[in-house]
């Protein structure tokens, strides 16, 4: 029946349909739809609460959404209801294989804590990819070098600042030479120091043509740098669209409310 | 000090059985742990509650009366079973394999708690982050969690396994030869109790204290990362 509806897109690299959130009684998505095409960069706003870390969070199924549909270039996430009647993916090695083609980037960095820097950036390429380890390190080393923390790669997470601990996650993930990346909030835990170093960073992949959509409290990157922004606002969209055109002239009420307070 | 060495064999012999049977059960008690673990962390609620029943019936039964309970109820079923359906005879159960598996049984549902309470101890985002890498449950399993759980568990570990070394003592009930055995039997022909008790007390403490060390090589090995305070 989904097929029917939202034919997938193979020319997108993202397609997410109609996604629909709850927990028990609280609806935290009603229906949000997102098409990334290769090379967005799409920046998601809105007040905490709104649901877009959920949503970003059910886009390579940490949560299971309620409804809706998934795709990853053109490849639908095959998705049903078990005899419990809850809805959920029904192909886990699917869920595993789609999720390695999408890289996260969590607010609190969640780099492996008994691990080196190098081994966190290895481990995906090694066990999941099947890269050589010797190759994987290779590629490791020159990713590492690109974020700044070639020189910290046989420290542990425990020993580095955060902003290195997030560059460093960062790098973990375009060693999986995802296909989108997903950043949740990624500079919302830092010392506003810190944050100026990490948005350097994507910034630079965002100017190579990385795919990526991005959970932000950062206005100015979400102006400057992405060629999308989407405003949530309790579980939809409010309104989306260009940034130059929705910071100048903000159509809905709520985008213009959340943009002055939290420009200063 | 003369008499123990006279009787080293049947000492040795019996520290033998006693270190033999302890890594055996402790191996046995690793495996019905993390399995308890997992059964008690289970989504599937029939699978939690056998995990529960588990735990809290070793725990609430003393050791004793398990082991004499698994040992000869065990053979007795065993029998039973044979006769029933003719597929073997009459099986007398290996005493050994019986006191390791009964100890085994027994302190999995220690091992449960502990393991539970380790694998709880991780923060979810570790988890999190294995997942969106695109890892399986073994990899998750083997590269994450295993290695993070180790060190939370290692304290209360080792204080199952102590206690699981005193315990092998009780398989004397059952009548294996291990070091309380074979001591009692040396201390009442040469009347000299008392002189193989205070050997078997220094010989449990050099068990203890090489265990000590080894397990203190484990924590080391499994605290990389993690800050001294």
């Amino acid at each position: 029946m989904a097929d029917q509806q939202a034919k997938p897109d193979a020319g997108l690299s993202l397609q997410v349909t109609d996604l629909h959130k709850s927990y028990g009684a609280l609806e935290v998505l009603k229906g949000v739809s997102l098409e990334a095409r290769e090379g967005d960069v799409i920046s998601m706003l809105g007040s905490s609460g709104s649901g877009k870390s959920t949503f970003l969070r059910c886009i390579n199924l940490l949560e299971t959404p309620n409804a809706g549909t998934i795709a990853v270039h053109g490849e639908d996430i095959r998705m049903g209801t078990d005899r419990h009647g809850v809805f959920k993916p029904t192909d886990a090695k699917q869920v595993e294989r789609i999720r390695s083609r999408l890289a996260m980037v969590f607010q609190s960095f969640n780099l492996w804590s008994h691990m080196t820097i190098l081994e966190n950036v290895i481990s995906g390429p090694v066990h999941v990819l099947k890269q050589p380890r010797a190759e994987a390190i290779e590629r490791a080393e020159a990713i590492l070098q690109r974020v700044g923390m070639y020189e910290r790669r046989d420290y542990y997470p425990s020993h580095i600042s955060g902003g290195q601990q997030q560059r460093a996650a960062i790098a973990r993930a375009l060693a999986m030479e995802p296909e989108v990346m997903l950043f949740d909030e990624p500079t919302s835990a830092l010392d506003p120091e810190l944050v100026g170093e990490v948005l350097k960073v994507i910034r630079s992949l965002a100017e190579e043509g990385r795919t990526m959509v991005v959970v932000t409290h950062e206005m100015g990157f979400a102006r400057d740098v992405s060629n999308k922004v989407i405003f949530l606002h309790q579980g939809l969209i409010e309104e989306q669209g260009h940034p130059s055109q929705m910071f100048s002239n903000p159509k809905s009420a709520r985008f213009r409310d959340f943009l002055s307070n939290t420009r200063h | 000090m003369q008499l123990i060495y006279e009787y080293r064999q049947i000492l040795l012999e019996g520290v033998g059985v006693t270190v033999s049977l302890a890594v055996l059960s402790l191996i046995l008690s690793v495996i019905c742990g993390l399995g308890g673990a997992f059964a008690k962390l289970s989504q599937s609620r029939s699978i939690r509650q056998a995990g529960n029943s588990y735990t809290t019936f070793v725990r609430s039964v003393p050791d004793l009366v398990l082991m004499m309970l698994i040992f000869y109820g065990g053979q007795v079923m065993l029998n039973d079973i044979g006769r029933i359906t003719g597929l073997w005879g009459y099986v007398d159960v290996n005493q050994f394999i019986a006191g390791a598996l009964t100890l085994g049984f027994i302190f999995g549902a220690y091992m449960a708690e502990t393991f539970r309470g380790a694998i709880l101890a991780i923060p979810r985002g570790q988890i999190e982050a294995a997942m969106s890498a695109g890892m399986n449950p073994r990899q998750i399993f083997r590269l994450v969690t295993w290695p993070q759980m180790v060190r939370y568990a290692l304290p209360s570990f080792t204080n199952n396994w102590l206690v699981l070394i005193k315990s092998t003592a009780l398989v004397s009930v059952i009548g294996l030869h291990d070091l309380v055995w074979n001591a009692f039997a040396a201390g009442r022909s040469t009347h000299k109790l008392f002189t193989f008790m205070i050997a078997v007390l220094v010989i449990y403490l050099v068990i203890t204290g090489i265990s000590d060390l080894l397990l203190r090589w484990v924590d080391r090995r499994y605290s990389a990362g993690v800050k001294r305070a």
